[in-house]
């Protein structure tokens, strides 16, 4: 591929394009997302290759593997193209099965079709999944239909187009006022809004840089990871635009070693439009230099922090520090850096694009456009969602989540991460903006929303987030190490069966003290998940302190299993599965459980169908 | 817990067999100086180069210490210093395979500690240690980024999801199988 020498070539290459890509061959698009590879995408597209080299029609048909399209409940996920046959959760196995009829002979196969969990019906095709209907999916929409290795499928679908419109028709104080309008605020937790912080940037002399925070660190959250896998050239033409925006001629994306297939991806997206281009020295000819580097993060989840990210991105530890002068005035090597998250980075060329009217008219008065959720934890479709900022939480847990598996019980749902806050049922008609979380003890964070069930324990889950957060503090300012440490002892103590009265005030005393006097967010969100339980499940930790007792059954010293002889029909299954041999008893007759044998793994609560086996 | 660095002497390696795969240890300084040159020896590289050690090596080897010194110009501190602070790096010789039992919030609620106790069990090994001969090194991370096919682990670079007890000792056994 010749070099783009300027923005004409670039159209043309689109146009022609687009004209090979209307000819309607037959496509089969693969989810290689690692939702889906986990579940065997890597067997399915190989399986894929030989039928069709044994039945010599490679040429005919184009396989493609596609990026994450979201319903990862349901991976591996194939669609067929130009008709678009949905099937999920596609195995080596059926793989002859579908060449034969549906490739061959454009049949769709009924027993391979999405069946609906609520209504039961049959749902041939994905626009009509109800996990999609519902969507809104702007930035996240072109994932499953581009090959993120190829620069070219991004052009076809309009890429780069903004890229062209900030080089050649607009001056950088043009692009900031049109993302200030916009209202778009930092996806990635703070909400900041991006065109003032932009401007603030151009305003500071010195080497500007322009940072992208792929160091995705929130437990529960996979967004940021799903979009540089899936469509990396989003993220890229959105700081080359902020570059051209801010006059920056570096920039950086800082992302983390655990996401090989992120890091691959966007390898290659960089060397692709350099070659085209497109990133580089004297980019379509505008004579705007700007180049890309990848910085791979090890692991450290204060790294999200806008000065610890920087002290790494130097090569330090990456501790954080005072912020009494801003990175946009000092970051990186001492010089003013602008740094946003890879889902911020990816709405600019939308915004750029569409116009800032067209994206404001989305979402809520002061939280515009719209958030990806990573919907995770006990829903039925588990996935990532893109809705309009305002949605409710009702609508994304039952409408578009499908409701809880199992018919059980809602409890809570879990935002903005080891930062955020647990919300119960009485909020589920909530519209999730930045300030309505805010209002009721959460965040946005960077969109991870983890529901949680009658089977989880909120003293447990509270521990869980301060025993992460203890080994993730950098260690350097006392409260956030120490107040952490110390909180953590008093919850495990609740939930071993060691709690005293007067533990709770303690927590709230200790958790207001770390808040108010830690270094950086990390420490002051950290007691959150803490007081918001406490906030809304007093009971749940009473009665751990008090009676001793866990009703969830999680911690293992508060509760024992039963069998109830009046539900329980002796079908045996718990007593195949049990691990220890502490199920006795005859077929077809009341089972009993050995309490000094049973390690309380609670194989046999998950395997009973009928609900005999019950939490005391 | 905080562990002060004292002599340099509790970081040296504890040099064992290790069938075929790279028996006797050998570090190749050669491919050490490829990395540094891959990066023109930058110093802000640093943690990207003790990574890619970690690739060869499946852990860094405190010999390097004194090359990475006199190449990238920083002190041993430094490097003790970020070898330390970022969970992805290990100054301890780690097993052929390093399975990483996800932790994160979503695996969590989906049962993510039974995993773990099942595979401690299995391994006779405890969270974050490797089996005598080092075949396995049980480590938790902290989010693998795929959520919604909880629980997961990863097996070096294999992601195997949507487990419970009985499939995921399933999975070590195979990587057991393939071993032997």
């Amino acid at each position: 591929m010749a070099t783009l020498k300027n923005s004409e070539s670039l159209d043309r290459l689109r146009e022609s394009l687009k004209e090979r890509g209307e000819r309607g061959a037959r496509l089969v698009s693969l989810c290689a997302g690692s939702g889906c590879a986990a579940y065997g995408t890597g067997r399915v597209y190989r399986a894929l290759k030989e039928e069709l080299a044994r039945q010599g029609m490679e040429g005919d048909v184009e396989v493609k593997l596609t990026g994450c399209h979201g319903f990862c409940e349901k991976g591996p996920i194939m669609v067929l193209h130009p008709e678009g046959f949905f099937y999920p959760q596609v195995k080596e196995e059926q793989i002859p099965e579908i060449v034969e009829k549906s490739i061959k002979g454009g049949e769709l196969i009924e027993s391979l079709v999405f069946k609906d969990p609520v209504t039961k019906k049959m749902i041939p095709y994905e626009r009509d999944v109800p996990f999609y209907r519902l969507q809104q999916r702007i930035i996240f929409g072109n994932n499953g239909i581009i090959d993120p290795t190829n620069i070219e499928d991004y052009i076809a679908v309009g890429g780069y187009s903004a890229l062209q419109r900030a080089l050649f028709e607009m001056t950088p104080e043009e692009i900031i006022e049109e993302i200030k309008r916009s209202g778009l605020r930092g996806r990635g937790g703070g909400g900041f809004p991006t065109g003032i912080k932009w401007e603030s940037c151009r305003r500071h002399e010195g080497e500007r840089y322009v940072i992208c925070n792929a160091d995705e660190g929130d437990p529960g959250a996979y967004m940021d990871r799903s979009l540089l896998e899936g469509n990396p050239h989003s993220v890229v033409e959105g700081m080359i635009i902020g570059a051209v925006a801010i006059g920056s001629r570096e920039g950086y994306v800082y992302v983390r070693h655990e996401y090989p297939l992120a890091v691959k991806n966007l390898t290659k997206a960089l060397e692709a439009a350099e070659e085209y281009g497109l990133l580089g020295r004297d980019i379509l000819g505008s004579g705007f230099d700007f180049e890309i580097r990848i910085s791979r993060g090890g692991g450290a989840f204060v790294c999200g922090e806008s000065t610890a990210l920087m002290a790494s991105l130097e090569g330090n530890p990456g501790r954080p520090r005072a912020k009494y002068v801003h990175t946009v005035a000092r970051g990186f090597r001492q010089n003013p850096s602008n740094l946003n998250n890879v889902e911020t980075w990816a709405n600019v060329p939308v915004i750029i694009n569409r116009g800032a009217d067209w994206y404001a008219s989305i979402g809520t008065e002061n939280s515009k456009g719209t958030k990806i959720f990573s919907l995770v934890g006990k829903v039925v479709n588990t996935g990532l969602v893109e809705v309009p900022m305002g949605t409710s939480l009702r609508t994304i847990i039952y409408d578009i989540g499908g409701g809880i598996p199992k018919k059980k019980q809602f409890k809570a749902v879990q935002t903005g991460g080891p930062s955020g806050g647990c919300i119960p049922g009485q909020f589920l008609d909530l519209g999730v903006d930045f300030d309505e979380l805010a209002k009721v003890g959460s965040m946005m964070g960077s969109g991870g929303m983890i529901v949680m069930d009658q089977d989880t324990c909120m003293v447990d889950v509270a521990r869980y987030f301060l025993d992460f957060l203890k080994e993730e503090s950098c260690g350097q300012c006392t409260p956030c190490r120490e107040g952490i440490k110390q909180m953590l002892e008093i919850l495990t103590n609740i939930c071993e069966g060691h709690g005293k009265e007067g533990d709770i005030s303690l927590l709230e005393e200790l958790g207001g003290m770390v808040k108010k006097f830690s270094l950086c967010g990390l420490g002051t969100s950290a007691p959150n998940p803490v007081l918001t339980t406490i906030r809304y499940f007093r009971d749940e930790y009473e009665a751990h302190i008090r009676d001793k007792r866990c009703p969830a059954g999680v911690c293992k010293n508060l509760f024992h299993y039963e069998i109830d002889p009046d539900t329980c029909t002796g079908c045996r299954l718990c007593a195949l599965k049990c691990p220890q041999g502490a199920i006795s008893g005859e077929k077809k007759k009341p089972h009993k459980l050995d309490q000094d044998k049973c390690i309380k793994c609670g194989v046999c609560y998950d395997a009973c169908k009928f609900g005999a086996v019950l939490i005391k | 817990m905080f562990e002060p660095l004292g002599g340099g002497g509790e970081f040296s390696p504890r040099i064992r067999e290790w069938d075929d795969m790279q028996a006797p240890f050998e570090i190749r300084l050669e491919k050490i100086e490829e990395i540094i040159e891959k990066y023109h020896g930058d110093r802000e590289a640093l943690l990207m180069i003790l990574q890619d050690i970690a690739d060869i090596h499946n852990y860094v080897p405190p010999e390097v210490v004194p090359l990475l010194v006199e190449r990238l110009g920083v002190r041993p501190s430094l490097i003790y210093s970020v070898a330390t602070f970022y969970k992805t790096i290990s100054l301890e010789p780690r097993g052929k395979y390093v399975i990483n039992v996800c932790t994160g919030t979503a695996c969590h609620v989906r049962g993510a500690d039974k995993i773990m106790e099942a595979l401690k069990e299995k391994l006779g090994i405890d969270e974050g240690e490797t089996t005598e001969d080092l075949k396995f090194t049980l480590e938790a991370v902290r989010c693998v980024g795929c959520c919604a096919s909880g629980p997961v682990i990863t097996v070096n670079r294999e992601t195997h999801g949507g487990l419970d007890r009985s499939s995921a000792l399933k999975i070590i056994e195979s990587y057991e199988k393939e071993i032997s």
